[in-house]
């Protein structure tokens, strides 16, 4: 399955990162390199390029770094991924949602959107849907096209409903849905409180005050001490009292973050903004 | 049967066991958690295939019945000694560098996240000699290239004998490649893994 005569070695790797950094401006730099080394393994099996071959494509055809991009950030998602978290969220965070007039929600690292309407679909479940506006943010302009769009297979909507089976909402998922023969559009109910738009949690800064923070899955490609800058972020980014969400499998570690954090739900990882 | 003096004395030097499996394993991996001592002096790590929403006990079974320390894979978790880590599911787990796990939830191999081949090739890149890997019963080819990049990077791999195993596939995919070094009957696994 995979074509084991592809090999690329560390200081390759360094190289194609300053590389990447010089000609386009995206620092991979604080990435986590065994998962990083596979992506680029990947790249070069699905475009059969040799090292040098992307070295050159990299520099020389503007065209090419959107797919690079794409194919280096994995953009693997599901609606309801983990539905013992939207269990934990709606239980746990959405009755402090509701005390605001109006709540503002960052899913940083959306790729596809399915984090950001499963949201959508939590708040509209929770009578929230007028007084909630989600943002969905990705390094990657072509995965916002296909979360902006908000069409998705039927064969994946049948896993996802399983999902959403386990979250302990009411109704179904297909409630949230138009079927188009062997699509699912979401309905425009829930696209009207959703705006995406390019972020790099690398480079770019505060944007706006969040009353919920969710990056799940995504600091798992980052090493510590990029977490460390973003959860600095996201600490600026967050409301006095404002939750935090990581993945079901991504901790806060740091002492000083601990102060910064307190846990809501340890085995979910939901923080809640807490100190000055 | 006694084991193999050579292969005795590699198990004896490994710092990490691998064991990778699938349909027809989870007896034989209960079986050697159920053995394996506390002070193994080792880091174990368990890839074991199964479903996202299966809210298996397979944690909670084996750390009743271990008498080493148990854990569930996070992030950046350190690998350490007389311990078993058990990949989690719907993840892939990594070596991310020495002494450091990383969790990737990129597309499935061969059908499978926890992939086998994910986690051996990246022990592979970072620990390369120091492991020692057993590939056992599955119904697919999952393992058997990650095996071979352990056995080409100088680790000690071992496939359970087909014949033994409830499903042969995944030991004779990786025994038709080359990628293991022995092939152990279940009897003469648990006597390696018996030997102090």
């Amino acid at each position: 399955m995979t074509d084991t005569s592809v090999i690329i070695s560390s200081p390759q790797i360094t190289e194609l990162i300053d590389l990447v950094k010089q000609f386009h401006g995206f620092d991979f730099s604080g990435y986590t390199k065994a998962s990083l080394k596979r992506r680029i393994i990947r790249i070069m099996q699905l475009k059969k390029l040799g090292f040098y071959d992307l070295k050159h494509i990299l520099v020389n055809d503007p065209h090419f770094f959107q797919d690079f991009l794409e194919e280096i950030t994995v953009n693997v998602t599901e609606m309801f991924r983990d539905p013992s978290f939207y269990k934990a969220v709606n239980n746990q965070v959405v009755p402090y949602l509701s005390t605001y007039q109006h709540s503002k929600i960052w899913v940083a690292g959306c790729s596809t959107g399915e984090e950001v309407y499963s949201m959508a679909i939590l708040m509209r479940e929770a009578g929230l849907s007028n007084k909630s506006f989600i943002y969905g943010t990705d390094i990657n302009t072509e995965v916002l096209k296909d979360a902006r769009r908000g069409i998705y297979s039927l064969r994946n909507i049948k896993s996802y409903a399983e999902n959403y089976q386990f979250t302990g909402l009411k109704g179904s998922i297909s409630d949230h849905f138009t079927i188009l023969y062997d699509a699912a559009s979401i309905h425009n109910e829930l696209k009207q409180n959703t705006l995406f738009s390019v972020h790099n949690l690398v480079s770019d800064g505060v944007f706006n005050e969040f009353q919920l923070i969710s990056c799940r899955n995504v600091f798992i490609y980052f090493e510590t001490e990029l977490q460390e800058r973003i959860l600095d972020l996201f600490y600026k980014s967050l409301c006095p009292l404002g939750y935090l969400c990581l993945g079901s499998k991504e901790t806060i570690r740091s002492d000083s973050f601990k102060k910064k954090f307190k846990v809501i739900n340890s085995k979910e990882n939901i923080y809640q903004k807490v100190g000055a | 049967m006694a084991p193999d003096k050579k292969l005795v004395e590699r198990w004896r030097a490994a710092e990490i066991l691998l064991l990778g499996g699938s349909a027809g394993s989870f007896k034989l991996l209960f079986q050697i958690v159920k053995l394996l001592p506390h002070n193994l002096n080792k880091t174990v790590i368990i890839v074991i295939h199964r479903k996202k929403n299966f809210f298996s006990e397979i944690e909670k079974l084996f750390a009743e019945n271990s008498r080493m320390q148990m854990r569930e894979v996070e992030d950046k978790d350190i690998l350490n000694r007389n311990t078993i880590y058990i990949a989690p599911a719907n993840y892939h787990t990594l070596i991310e560098k020495e002494g450091t796990f990383g969790l990737d939830v990129s597309e499935a191999v061969w059908f499978s996240k926890p992939s086998i081949d994910v986690t051996f090739e990246s022990a592979a890149e970072v620990y390369k000699e120091r492991c020692i890997a057993i590939l056992l019963s599955g119904a697919n080819q999952d393992g058997a290239e990650g095996l071979l990049k352990l056995k080409n990077s100088g680790a000690t791999t071992i496939a359970q004998h087909p014949g033994d195993a409830e499903m042969d596939e995944m030991p004779r995919a990786a025994i038709n490649i080359g990628a293991a070094e022995y092939i152990l009957h279940t009897e003469e696994i648990f006597n390696l893994l018996n030997t102090p």
